[in-house]
């Protein structure tokens, strides 16, 4: 398959645990995932399989141990398990999107700000940034009132809102999105729906972790299971 | 990326008798990237930024700053007064207390003023007009532009500094533990400010602290020191959430949480 906007080959990844007397706690090997553009894969498999794992890996957050994970970023295929700091910055910035389970709240930013932001770091105007923001959180029900305040103090489910935003309104080539719908109502759930199904048709390709099996079925195109290692090749680890 | 290092360091010695400060330290730092160097104390990374910024001579390695017309110039080797030229105009400090960074017996907007004067500006209603824009930027109210920093609050100091030392428009700017001495909600106050006006003014930023908070929220790139060696470094959020040395590994797992 030539089409393929994110793959991995071989993907290992094991954590070494020095506080813990050196334990090595391997959670994948040898992972071969391939996501075309404007495909939407989910990954599968039982809890503690490594499914976070694996997304955290394919944004850079996690570093591989061994194994290749590449991006099609600026018409040419990065390795990101091999890019320096900068290069990953910059793929971040222009190609790849992440919508983690939780805002890391940055004190006192507004909301709003906080979704215009990587619309600003790709060289958007601050006002029409805002503007598309401000587009974007009405669509998911985010009353105005709410925009000029940071989002500390708010539920979350309206964190999970700002979070979806700041995550779609780059129209990232390749998306990342782990539990996006959690804690949303079932009205903002169809808005995220409709958010991933866009993104698809404008030819992203999308990695995602859905608990909702509901909403998994809505945008899913197909499974990738994400085997967990057996106990016997850990011990052998 | 084809853009090439602002600052460039590589086998950096230091020794204070018989302890290794800086032991074959390499370092580079891109134009508009904000790199923290995270370390407990004794680690040497105060010492680093001392001798990345000309301080302190390192005994072995070298150092060099890429200037505004892109001519390398070697710190250590320069002269004074190609450093003191590099401090009035390219450079920036914020040090830890705000004291070694302002004149205390000097007005508010004097101190924001005095530094366009040191790089030519000439027309009194400008300067001041610009030393009240600065004050606004960092929260001060301009009307307190004629009181004198010594009765200012410990935050307002700080903020005060980094106007000084930002209304020049440096290219390069060393922060030593900015947040250092301040209250918790002070801190934050601080530390969105820093984080708002580094991003606006696409600022490199070389930043010493031990508060690995800061770290996260300020900086791109982190490198972490221990007894005066470089352990780790990296991306800040794979280093933070995935720390392979185990002395980061420590230093991550020791943080309380809030």
């Amino acid at each position: 398959m030539s089409g393929w906007a994110l793959r991995t080959e071989g993907l290992v990844k094991t954590f070494t645990l020095h506080l813990q007397g050196g334990a090595r706690l391997p959670v994948l090997y040898g992972v071969d995932l391939s996501v075309a553009s404007g495909e939407c894969v989910a990954l599968a498999g039982p809890s503690g399989a490594g499914k976070s794992t694996l997304m955290r890996c394919l944004y850079g957050n996690y570093g591989a141990e061994g194994g290749r994970i590449l991006i099609r970023h600026r018409g040419e295929t990065v390795d990101l398990t091999a890019a320096d700091a900068r290069l990953v910055r910059e793929v971040r910035r222009e190609t790849l999107g992440h919508v983690s389970q939780f805002l890391r709240v940055i004190p006192r930013v507004p909301s709003l700000d906080i979704v215009a932001e990587p619309l600003v770091a790709r060289g958007m105007a601050p006002d029409a940034a805002r503007a598309e923001a401000r587009a974007l959180l009405s669509r998911l029900n985010m009353p105005p009132a709410l925009h000029a305040l940071p989002p500390a103090t708010f539920s979350g489910g309206e964190q999970q809102r700002v979070n979806l935003a700041r995550g779609f309104a780059p129209g990232y080539p390749v998306l990342l999105l782990d539990e996006p719908t959690a804690s949303l109502d079932a009205a903002n759930r169809d808005v995220a729906v409709a958010l991933i199904r866009e993104a698809k048709a404008a030819g992203a390709a999308v990695v995602g972790i859905f608990h909702d099996t509901d909403v998994r079925d809505r945008v899913a195109d197909r499974l990738f299971t994400v085997e967990p290692r057996p106990e016997a090749s850990r011990s052998a680890a | 990326m084809s853009d090439a290092p602002i600052l460039e360091a590589s086998g950096l010695h230091l020794r204070f008798g018989s302890v290794a400060a800086l032991d074959e330290v390499a370092l580079r730092v891109w134009p508009g990237e904000v790199v923290a160097i995270l370390g407990e104390s004794g680690s040497g990374k105060t010492s680093l930024l001392r001798v990345l910024s000309g301080t302190v001579a390192p005994d072995a390695g070298e150092v060099f700053y890429r200037d505004a017309a892109g001519v390398l110039v070697p710190v250590h080797v320069a002269g004074e007064a190609a450093l003191r030229r590099l401090a009035r105009t390219e450079w920036g400090f914020v040090h830890q207390n705000p004291r070694d960074g302002l004149r205390l017996g000097v007005s508010a907007g004097g101190n924001v003023g005095e530094r366009l004067m040191a790089v030519g500006a000439r027309h009194y209603g400008g300067i001041r007009a610009a030393a009240a824009e600065w004050l606004r930027r960092v929260e001060i109210d301009p009307a307190r532009m004629d009181d004198l920093p010594r009765d200012f609050s410990g935050g307002m100091q700080q903020r005060l500094q980094i106007a000084r030392t930002l209304v020049t428009r440096p290219r390069l700017v060393f922060m030593d533990e900015p947040t250092g001495g301040l209250d918790v909600s002070v801190q934050a106050r601080l530390l969105d400010l820093i984080r708002a006006l580094v991003a606006d003014l696409g600022l490199a930023v070389l930043l010493v602290t031990h508060d690995i908070a800061v770290a996260r929220l300020l900086a791109h790139r982190l490198v972490v020191m221990r007894r005066g060696r470089v352990v780790e470094h990296g991306l800040t959020d794979r280093v933070l959430d995935d720390p392979q040395h185990e002395y980061t590994q420590l230093l991550v797992s020791s943080v309380l949480a809030a």
